[in-house]
């Protein structure tokens, strides 16, 4: 235990993404406090929209340096922090310029439409320092931060029977796994004696010396505090709030959660196994601490998820619920690649974490577009729409088929690396899973395109969409194709930064 | 004092009770109760486990953190248990499932 000790100024220059985030939000409220009778729309979402730039653009000034703790160690910046930072940062972005055309946000009455904004810009102060956190505590504190608003925001409007509905149902999980959380780790602050996850590893690696009843209650510890992280990431059996909540929750929202929350989610478990219950050993591997088959754990939860999640899939008639369970087999995919404990797997894992941001962002804002024009989001109201609107038409099935893992889109070379890391790691059974997962994916995604393509429309009229958002979507569909051809780059920085946990 | 196992007992018992009024009830405040149990089984295992290092204080700064993080957990939820009251004129948690697939 480090005596307490004040905060350095020197430190403070390293907190520096945060802390314009905080000011954002702090300037935001006044901005909205001062506009509220007016539009207070477009200044908030604009405000936010340069503070998240801003804060991206501090985090990749520090990206590079030398890994630092700070705040007596409850957390550090390192380049993995980064990465994960510039992820949520991005996606942050992305939903609140979706969110300034999207109808369904922007038909809510005037007054209030600024707290829209500051709620997504608290959530991902929130995911920042949660990817950050090194202490127990912080972890924990970082990931309500992140909850609150979230709650908030997929109830957010108002007078709106799925909206509520969605809402109380996420609360109340959301509630539940934190307790339980927050329980486990009360738990193993009392078998380590301490909240800082290095602790942890030196109690997890001194373990197999131990008497039968502490590595009881290490394990139940454990399996509670996993449960936080496997609600967060809607993982196998944490999972059944996701459909409800995504289906009721405004679009962006369901997509911030499905891939904000999920990423910034997704490293915390990463940091949370890997620093707490792992060494580093030579040769780019790491070893599962104390005799603990932890990662075989996790590799049974991946293979559930993904499966779970693909057949309940099958059978969805919403597009937002079939969305929902695609991201649910999706954070079974990307688990995939812990249990390998190479940093193969872990630039696996946060590539593939990329490429499903930018390409679920996609599939997502698809589905706003249409909702736009008054389609609500039913796979029947979808057919012919190749008719109708071909650029759309055409951007959602570069998503759909990306999502599959269908070449030379960048969600191929995604699912390329995890399978490729499975077979250097000798975890072969969890590879054909995954292939087989992908190939009964195919079929209800393949089923949409179907609909759009090849059925006639029920009415010819063209849908028009708004031109911000056609841009939006044409960038993020030449994302996802140009990760299929080039992603040599992408790759470097994520392999890069994947090497520093744990140093 | 008090030895720390027979507070870790009580922590117990009280996770226990507030899980199963988190499974059993329909009512959604009762829900919250349960939750408000669960999380502070936590903070007293917090302070218990504490008191084996009295050098340190971060179990008890932890406990600290975790109530007033309920406080903010409860206001948000008392929040949607109203919108919900409005929206279904009921806070019982199986009157809002509308949803299906």
């Amino acid at each position: 235990m480090t005596p307490f000790q004040l905060v350095k100024p020197e430190e403070l220059a390293y907190l520096l993404p945060e802390l314009i985030l905080v000011g954002t939000l702090i300037w935001s409220l006044l901005l909205e406090l001062i506009l509220r009778p007016r539009q207070s729309r477009f200044p908030v979402a604009g405000f936010t929209l340069l503070g998240l730039l801003a804060a991206a653009v501090a985090d990749l000034r520090l990206l590079g340096e030398p890994a630092r703790t700070l705040f007596s160690g409850m957390i550090v910046r390192d380049d993995f922090a980064i990465i994960f930072q510039l992820l949520a940062a991005f996606a942050a972005g992305l939903v609140v310029f979706a969110s300034i055309w999207t109808r369904e946000v922007s038909d809510q009455p005037t007054a209030g439409q600024g707290e829209y904004y500051l709620l997504i810009l608290g959530a991902t102060i929130g995911m920042f320092f949660l990817v950050a956190a090194q202490n127990l505590l912080m972890l924990y504190l970082s990931m309500e931060l992140l909850s609150l608003p979230s709650y908030l925001l997929v109830a957010w409007p108002k007078r709106s029977r799925p909206a509520t509905e969605a809402g109380i149902k996420y609360v109340v999980y959301g509630a539940g796994a934190s307790c339980a959380m927050i329980y486990g780790i009360s738990l193993l602050y009392g078998l380590s004696g301490s909240l800082e996850l290095h602790d942890l590893n030196a109690y997890v690696a001194g373990l197999s010396d131990q008497t039968a009843l502490p590595v009881a209650t290490f394990l139940v510890a454990l399996l509670l505090t996993l449960a936080g992280f496997l609600f967060k990431i809607a993982a196998f059996p944490l999972f059944q709030w996701a459909p409800d909540v995504y289906q009721g929750a405004p679009t962006p929202i369901t997509a911030f959660l499905a891939v904000g929350s999920k990423a910034a989610g997704m490293g915390a478990l990463l940091r949370f196994l890997y620093l707490g219950l792992c060494v580093r050993g030579s040769a780019d591997l790491f070893t599962a601490l104390g005799g603990l088959h932890w990662p075989m754990l996790i590799a049974v939860i991946s293979a559930l998820t993904m499966t779970a999640g693909n057949l309940i899939a099958l059978a969805q008639t919403n597009a937002k619920r079939l969305l929902a369970y695609s991201s649910i087999a999706h954070a079974g995919y990307i688990l995939m690649g812990i249990p390998l404990l190479s940093v193969a797997g872990l630039t696996a894992v946060i590539f593939y974490l990329a490429v499903y941001l930018v390409m679920n962002l996609g599939a997502f804002l698809s589905v706003i577009m249409l909702e736009n024009q008054g389609l609500p989001p039913e796979i029947k109201n979808y057919r012919g729409l190749g008719a109708r609107s071909p650029a759309i038409a055409i951007a959602f099935s570069v998503f759909l088929f990306s999502l599959t893992g269908i070449p030379p889109l960048g969600g191929f070379i995604g699912k390329f690396y995890l399978f490729a890391a499975l077979i250097q790691g000798r975890l072969y059974w969890l590879a054909v899973v995954g292939v087989l997962n992908s190939v009964v994916s195919l079929y209800y995604y393949a089923n949409i395109v179907r609909r759009m393509f090849l059925e006639k429309p029920l009415d010819e009229t063209p849908v028009p969409a708004s031109p911000m958002l056609r841009g939006l979507l044409a960038v993020l569909a030449l994302i996802t194709l140009a990760l299929g051809l080039y992603w040599i780059p992408l790759y470097q920085l994520v392999e890069f930064a994947a090497s520093t946990l744990g140093l | 004092m008090i030895p720390a196992t027979h507070i870790l007992a009580v922590g117990a018992a009280l996770f226990c009770l507030g899980l199963f009024a988190l499974l059993s009830r329909r009512n959604a405040v009762a829900v919250f109760m349960g939750i408000e149990l669960m999380l502070n089984a936590a903070n007293l295992n917090f302070v218990a486990f504490n008191q084996a290092r009295p050098e340190a204080l971060d179990g008890q700064v932890a406990a600290v953190f975790v109530i007033m993080l309920a406080a903010a957990e409860f206001a948000v939820a008392l929040a949607l248990i109203l919108s919900l009251h409005q929206m279904f004129h009921c806070v019982h948690l199986d009157e809002a499932d509308e949803m299906k697939g």
